[in-house]
């Protein structure tokens, strides 16, 4: 990093540099996520073959999955909020209440793995296994690093390593968490819901 | 080492002025948090609910949409903060959003036009 | 280094201690693997795109060589698909883009005044990345019978069309190391970008506005926005292939309604405003040559600046006119072909600026001038023949013809490599201390202007004559031999200016003329600091108060609008110590704090080729592949970014 002779760190912008950069991140990351939809979205309707969303999808299951990745995003915020008044405890409390909620998302995403491959789809069944299978695999992988990512902030705040100065970090691991649950918004959306 | 450490070798104060200033501006709280997160939920199970009513389907899928922007819209400006943060980061944002919406377009017409 | 619980003297935290001190022996080779330094990161970048320019060379000319008559067979078809492939992506991938990567580097930290970039040890990541990804895809030439002539390097073509590209049309895994590859060096790419833009926006030096940034940082920018919002498309792209080829899916598969051109909408959305990374730090790099040596400001830098902006706008509106005859119909390609007559219009403005900035000027005709020179010219005749790809009919004609391989060559070789070359030239002195004999660089200039246009311009006939792209061979009857054999000349003169050029860089280097601090009085802040920039690069970070800062320390205009030095007590020395209490590591109060030096960065990237070498020959390798990158991750989020006091 660039410090001045007085070794103060100071940008040209007065934002923080890793806050910027995870903005850039997040916008480029909606074009990966962008593309992929898009392919979905392209091949919606064109599989020649079975099984087909509408003889899959099961939406209570699924709202109540999009409901908890909601939620922990909640949790998320309540986190942030929590280090950035100096209350650690709290702070640890809701990070790992949005992991376990989160973990609670991937095991809902891997059931509903199994019970669509059960029923005869798979990544090369047709169009809609391999668009449907890739899209949200990404995004679960996506879930699977934020988790990582809190529980590893979780364990570094109980060795004391996470004081109120350090709230930055927990705003960054946010920013990240709560894109990845806007993405799943859109697709809850635009996948699940609005059927053709 | 941790970032108190880091940040006092450096001669830095513990809390910069930046993170001040977050502090300064208005900042929901705990309580509107847990307002938002309510909304969020009554929204989705309103969409569910559309989900299984049986209309227009046009009309359905417009309803859908608008609420799903509704909670986007939410989650962005409220948990993440734009609306109280620096123009910088929503311009960049709104940026890889709109190059996003763009390609949307391309593909849904290019496919309604036969083109792929 | 990390805080890993570790008990003292064991002959493990031994070797470690070993490691952290080697790591900061400038003098060991231990030092470059674990450098942060902006400077030593670009050095890396230049020689290793600088070795893979002699690679992607000797496989151009070995298809040359093959083409310089008809129905030779020096190279059969196989050989000469992969050939082909592999000099497309290699100077595409890892030429000019790393070489831009190379002059981001070594310049951007030094033109905006700050000590490095915002992301050090991202940088050194970029660079390992890269290596990787680079080392990965040539390593593929040796998965086949290479003894018996069987390559087995990537044979679907740099774009890698679809469905040419699944697994039934291209078997082996050739394809496979082409798209593993090729994700790695996206990855390093991204990483790259957004660690520029942060710099750029955030590290600037005290008064240093964006309107007073030099050119190439300007363009720097632009490109670092190009690449953080194309390289995703292009990832997509390529997951979407890998999954087809390696797990079965129907991404492209017609058989199960999968669409081809979605490959082709999907790699020129990206590929367009790749081939604008590939030329605007060529732009940039020039923007900075002219000025100097005309003595005149860069004409119309607003213009510059805001045609540079709009170039990477219009980018994305532009690529199906690489789709002209695929089928769309007439509404898109109409569409698509007013848009790319418009993008014209921006670069158009460039050119003119820079002829703008000579005219009149007191003109010194070094040899970064002459490769800039080059450069405006011979990109004029490839945006030239560009315009005439923009429209429709003629394009039906030209596409998958020899005149595209001309139109290309000419802006990305006459285009980026001349400009590229003249920075290598231009900033030389900077990093060694030496200049490059002059005489030598217009001799390497003109042997390979002669050389690139008899290559290339014939191309324009043969092309328009009826020769596909892509043949291994053609008849002898078709009236394409004098062309070909031209072309075969002059890759050869090429490759004979090009070692002229490597034989001057190492005399050079041991024993040029001695340059200091500012050999060509120059204009930006780079040329303040001593040559080489010490570690810190400034002593004190610079207060910026116009645009060419620097020559207006010098310089000022008198009454009649003469230039003159600027009066005696106005002028700045430039920088010729070393500042007090600066070392490396741990300050003592008032010293400058560097970033220490990290194996992280490698370490985490060594986990990628791991993966991928994995996925094509066992899935065991994976998760080996994720823990090395996870163990370098988490090392490197553990270790503080400066030096512990020890």
């Amino acid at each position: 990093m660039a410090y001045a002779a007085s070794g103060h760190l100071e940008t040209s912008t007065g934002l923080d540099n890793r806050k910027l950069l995870m903005w850039l991140f997040l916008a480029s990351d909606c074009l990966f996520f962008g593309s992929f939809i898009a392919a979905y979205l392209l091949y919606r309707d064109r599989s020649l073959v079975g099984p087909y969303p509408e003889d899959l999808f099961d939406i209570p299951f699924t709202s109540v999955s999009a409901f908890i990745l909601l939620m922990s995003s909640v949790s998320m915020v309540l986190a942030l909020a929590a280090i950035q008044r100096g209350n650690v405890r709290n702070m640890q409390i809701w990070l790992f209440t949005t992991a376990a909620l989160g973990t609670l998302f991937i095991s809902g995403q891997a059931y509903e793995f199994t019970e669509f491959n059960q029923e005869g789809l798979g990544l090369s069944t047709n169009l809609f296994g391999t668009t449907f299978f890739v899209l949200t695999g990404f995004h679960g992988a996506h879930v699977t690093i934020g988790v990582l990512i809190l529980v590893s902030l979780f364990v570094v705040s109980l060795r004391g390593g996470v004081q109120q100065k350090d709230s930055l970090t927990i705003e960054l691991a946010g920013l990240y968490w709560h894109f990845v649950d806007i993405v799943w918004i859109v697709i809850f959306t635009l996948i699940y819901l609005i059927q053709p | 080492m941790t970032l108190a450490d880091y940040r006092a070798k450096r001669g830095e104060p513990l809390i910069k002025e930046e993170e001040e200033h977050a502090h300064a501006d208005h900042h929901p709280n705990a309580l509107e948090y847990a307002q938002i997160g309510l909304i969020l939920a009554v929204i989705t199970a309103a969409e569910v609910g559309l989900y299984y009513i049986d209309m227009d389907h046009s009309l359905l899928v417009a309803v859908l949409i608008m609420l799903s922007i509704a909670k986007f819209a939410m989650v962005v400006l409220w948990f993440m903060h734009l609306k109280f943060d620096a123009n910088v980061f929503s311009v960049l944002f709104v940026s890889g959003m709109a190059l996003t919406f763009a390609v949307f377009i391309v593909v849904i017409a290019a496919q309604r036009g036969h083109l792929v | 280094m990390t805080s890993i619980a570790v008990p003292r003297r064991s002959p493990l935290s031994e070797a470690l201690k070993g490691a952290r001190r080697a790591a900061e022996d400038h003098s060991s080779i231990w030092s470059w693997l674990a450098t942060v330094d902006h400077k030593r990161i670009g050095v890396l970048y230049g020689i290793s795109a600088f070795i893979f320019f002699l690679a992607g060379g000797v496989e151009a000319l070995l298809l040359r060589t093959q083409l310089a008559q008809p129905n030779a067979d020096v190279l059969n078809p196989d050989q000469f698909n992969r050939l082909f492939t592999m000099h497309g992506t290699t100077m595409v991938f890892l030429v000019v883009m790393p070489m831009s990567s190379a002059f981001f580097n070594l310049m951007v930290p030094l033109m905006i005044g700050a000590r490095d970039v915002a992301f050090p040890r991202l940088n050194a990541f970029s660079y390992w990345t890269f290596l990787a990804g680079a080392i990965f895809l040539n390593a593929s030439f040796f998965t086949g019978d290479i003894f018996a002539g069987e390559l087995g390097a990537p044979d679907g073509g740099w774009f890698g069309y679809a469905p040419l590209n699944l697994e039934r049309y291209t078997p082996g895994h050739g394809m496979d190391f082409w798209m593993l590859g090729i994700q790695m060096l996206g990855i390093a790419s991204l990483a790259g970008g957004f660690n520029f833009i942060v710099t750029i926006l955030n590290m600037r030096a005290p008064g240093m506005t964006l309107f007073r940034m030099p050119v190439f940082v300007w363009m720097t920018l632009v490109t670092s926005f190009l690449i953080i919002f194309a390289m995703p498309v292009i990832a997509v792209a390529l997951f979407e292939l890998t999954f087809d080829r390696l797990f079965g899916a129907n991404f492209f598969n017609p058989e199960a309604g999968g669409n081809p051109l979605l490959w082709q909408h999907m790699f020129w959305l990206f590929g367009h405003p790749e081939v604008y990374i590939l030329i605007l730090p060529a732009f940039g790099v020039i923007s900075e040559i002219l000025p100097t040596f005309s003595r005149k400001p860069l004409f119309g830098y607003p213009f510059v600046v805001f045609s540079g902006i709009a170039i990477g706008f219009m980018s994305w509106g532009v690529w199906v006119h690489h789709m002209y005859t695929t089928g769309l119909g007439t509404i898109a390609n109409s569409a698509f072909g007013v848009s790319t007559i418009l993008i014209a219009i921006p670069t158009g403005i460039k050119i003119f600026n820079w002829m703008g900035t000579l005219w009149g000027g007191s003109i010194r005709m070094t040899a970064p001038l002459m490769f800039a020179v080059g450069t405006v010219a011979m990109f004029t005749i490839g945006g030239l023949s560009g315009v005439t790809h923009s429209m429709v009919p003629s394009d039906f004609q030209q596409q998958d013809s020899y005149y595209v391989v001309a139109h290309f060559h000419y802006v990305l070789f006459g285009g980026a490599i001349f400009g590229l070359f003249g920075g290598i030239y231009y900033w030389f002195p900077k990093f060694t201390n030496k200049l490059m004999n002059d005489g030598w660089g217009h001799v390497h200039f003109w042997l390979m202007l002669i050389g690139f246009n008899l290559t290339f311009f014939p191309m324009h006939m043969s092309g328009l004559l009826g020769m596909p792209r892509r043949i291994y061979t053609y008849d002898s009857e078709m009236g394409w031999n004098l062309w070909n054999l031209m072309s075969s000349v002059g890759a050869f003169i090429i490759a004979i200016s090009v070692a002229i050029f490597m034989v001057n860089f190492v005399i050079s280097l041991r024993r040029g003329k001695e340059a200091g601090t500012d050999p060509w009085d120059g204009r930006t802040l780079e040329w303040t600091i001593p040559s080489p920039p010490p570690e810190y690069n400034f002593k004190e970070i610079p207060r910026v108060h116009a645009r060419d800062e620097f020559w207006h320390q010098k310089y000022r205009e008198d009454e009649t609008g003469r230039v003159v030095p600027a009066l005696a007590g106005g002028a700045v020395e430039p920088e010729t110590e070393h500042a007090e209490g600066a070392e490396h590591g741990g300050g003592h109060g008032h010293g400058i704090h560097l970033p220490s030096p990290s194996y992280m960065p490698l370490i985490a990237s060594l986990g990628f080729p791991i993966v991928a070498t994995g996925l094509i020959y066992d899935y065991a390798l994976v998760p080996v592949g994720f823990a090395l990158i996870l163990v370098g991750l988490f090392g490197w989020a553990m270790e503080p970014a400066t030096e512990e006091e020890d």
